[in-house]
């Protein structure tokens, strides 16, 4: 019924079938919204944040997700900058996972501040002090950058690339295109940088709180490195996880192995300079502040904010993954290198979750003790909301744009395809 | 007629003298408009700009020892007035006022986003997770010099505020710059039973919070009094908040220390 949408060369699932995922995930994004409706009526009083957990699950959403569609920028500063031509094949796909990222990334936000109808008071009264300024002007800038890259995809749908205008609007958008890659990398450096600074510079905490260079964190860098890093990761991960759920190979193996490599050099030198900075932090920033490693550590058994935590960001879901990456022969594995792309991927999420959750868990006034916060179901289904959506408009775009330029030679239609 | 010259308003707490009977916070409550609700219990979701912290020395009796520890605002001077909470505003809706030192909160341009008290070690910083809702008839008890505060902002003490402005106002009417030392006074100092708290403007040799705390103003107003201490000194906030006690334990209990081993 829809074939005269889908483009040409291809083969996709029949109409009713599609139909009934989206609605299966629609159900979800639909209770998202359900409490999305009943945060903006009633409050930020629907949530389980309170007045020690100001900063809760939608500010590690917003961190996490943007940090993972850094693959966006990275792999967009690989193909049109220092010209990684075999990237071309991915280069769709990043955009749209970026895209669906960020477009969530500011979705959440707009639920998560107490008066929504004056967000726009950080643009208009910015404090050029604050890292939430810069994030603000940085991210809305580059999510106009992903639009703009999304925008030609969405021309080359078969029927819309049949009015010369879109046509020729579209192949125009695409020769430029080296043009906003480069000023995506640009903003992405800085937005990724002050989403670091955001608990680099809380000389208040030292759990968060890091020394750097001038005005900027060591955090500032770490984050920008780790998005380029695991952003990557990502892009392979959910192309992993769209060839399984459609039952076929959409990007050839050298532009995986590709990305995979670089992503894993890119890992390995980030986490050699995370280890660095936990062990000058450890040793030199928070005593100075006075406070030990294990001030920031409980000992209960079990405890969320155990050393394990620790041990899991950097090793398990760092080194791990990193010398994974590395080792072509992992990378030939699918399933070795599906595990280190997912590994990676847990590890930029779990620095996002410590940085933001455990710094305000810890406590700084001697004679208080542990905060702890468990996400209310609003906040939960607010947090699956924008992944629901996502999936929502992968699913679409995959159906009706040509996301994957390698699609119709890796699965050659029989004799009277389309 | 001269300018008069900038003020470092601070507070000296006796916790040798504070009993917590809780006046300052029901003073305090009553002067700002501070909303409640019919179950305040839950202390994470309630607004109080003082809150009275109950410390103990750990021991079992006989040694046992407690301390009650008023904490309002502690108005950190930072570097430069780059106190934790004022750098991070990304909409400039907290201020240091480098005339008064207050930290004040401009809740009509606050949009809750909840930076500040991410960033605040004192957790002076509360926010609104309610629209106010007030007994019947107690709409009229309200101060009219202090504006109520609508869901979703966040909010702090201000060293009464608006009784500075007051008072500066008498001030001006009546010719003059300068205020007297009981001009201005907060709430919280004025229904102090035991006399704990005292208020006043730490660059004033003649005003008493000087006077007893003899801040070291090249050092970021660090107390040289033996008996006063700062809470998190070592953090560098430069607060203005000080506290008084003759208890080494509860000295102790206002700063963390990195055991020598």
């Amino acid at each position: 019924m829809d074939s005269a949408l889908i483009p040409k060369g291809v083969e996709r699932c029949p109409l009713g079938r599609f139909l009934a995922f989206i609605a299966i995930v629609g159900a979800v994004l639909l209770w998202g919204v359900v409490a999305m409706f009943l945060i903006y009526i009633k409050g930020l009083n629907q949530t389980n944040m309170n007045n020690a957990y100001g900063f809760a699950l939608w500010i590690w959403a917003d961190l996490a997700v943007i940090a993972l569609g850094g693959g966006a920028f990275f792999t967009g500063l690989l193909r049109y900058i220092f010209g990684k031509e075999e990237l071309k094949n991915i280069i769709n796909y990043a955009v749209l996972i970026g895209f669906v990222c960020y477009s969530s990334a500011l979705l959440i936000l707009a639920i998560d501040v107490g008066q929504p109808l004056r967000a726009w008071f950080i643009f208009w009264h910015a404090n050029v002090h604050s890292m939430l300024t810069e994030v603000a002007f940085c991210l809305t800038c580059y999510f106009g950058v992903l639009t703009i890259e999304y925008i030609p995809l969405i021309l080359e749908n078969r029927q819309i690339e049949r009015i010369s205008f879109f046509r020729h609007l579209a192949h125009n958008m695409h020769g430029i295109m080296a043009v906003f890659a480069a000023t995506g990398a640009f903003l992405s450096f800085f937005h990724q940088g002050s989403l670091g600074g955001v608990s680099g510079v809380l000389y208040g905490r030292p759990f968060g709180f890091r020394s750097g260079i001038g005005i900027w964190p060591w955090t500032f860098f770490l984050y920008t490195w780790s998005a380029a890093a695991c952003g990557p990761c990502f892009t392979i991960l959910v192309t992993r996880i769209t060839e399984m759920a459609t039952r076929k190979k959409l990007v050839k193996d050298d532009v995986i192995d590709l990305l995979a490599k670089i992503a894993g050099w890119m890992l390995a030198t980030y986490i050699a300079a995370k280890i660095v900075d936990t062990v000058y932090w450890a040793a030199v920033t928070a005593p100075a502040m006075g406070f030990t490693l294990m001030d920031f550590y409980t000992n209960n058994p079990g405890s969320a904010y155990g050393l394990w935590i620790l041990i899991a960001e950097v090793g398990l879901c760092g080194v791990l993954p990193a010398l994974m990456l590395i080792a072509p022969s992992v990378r030939r594995n699918a399933r070795l290198l599906f595990l280190a792309v997912l590994l990676a991927v847990l590890g930029a999420c779990l620095n996002r979750w410590v940085m933001i959750l455990q710094m305000q868990a810890v406590p700084v006034l001697p004679f208080e003790r542990w905060f702890t916060y468990f996400p209310s179901w609003q906040e939960i289904a607010t947090t699956i909301l924008p992944v629901a959506y996502g999936i929502i408009l992968i699913a679409f775009s995959y159906r009706y744009l040509p996301i994957f330029p390698q699609e119709a030679e890796l699965n050659p239609l029989p004799e009277g395809g389309r | 007629m001269d300018q008069p010259k900038n003020k470092r308003y601070g507070m000296v707490i006796d916790l040798d003298k504070c009993t917590g009977c809780g006046a300052c916070m029901v003073a305090c409550m009553a002067e700002n408009n501070i909303p409640f609700r019919d179950d305040d219990t839950d202390k994470l979701l309630s607004v109080s700009w003082m809150h009275v912290y109950r410390l103990s020395n750990g021991k079992p009796f006989p040694q046992a020892e407690e301390c009650f520890l008023p904490r309002p605002c502690q108005h950190c001077e930072g570097e430069h007035g780059h106190s934790p909470c004022v750098s991070v505003c990304p909409a400039t809706a907290t201020d240091y006022d480098m005339h008064t030192g207050i930290v004040s909160q401009i809740y009509t341009r606050c949009f809750g986003c909840r930076y500040c008290m991410a960033a605040c070690p004192y957790h002076v910083r509360q926010f609104n997770w309610w629209d106010p809702v007030w007994p019947e008839g107690m709409e009229r008890a309200l101060n009219p010099d202090v504006s109520v505060r609508m869901r979703g902002v966040v909010e702090k003490c201000s060293f009464c505020y608006s009784r500075y402005q007051t008072a500066l106002n008498r001030a001006y009417v009546e010719g003059r710059r300068e205020l007297a030392e009981e001009e201005y006074q907060t709430a919280c100092a004025q229904a102090c039973p035991a006399g704990a708290i005292v208020f006043g403007d730490l660059n004033n040799p003649r005003h008493r919070v000087h006077r007893i705390v003899q801040p070291d103003l090249a050092h970021g107003g660090r107390p040289r009094n033996p008996k006063a201490f700062r809470l998190l000194e070592r953090l560098g906030t430069h607060p203005k908040v000080y506290y008084l006690t003759s208890r080494d334990w509860v000295r102790r209990a206002g700063d963390n220390e990195v055991q020598q081993s």
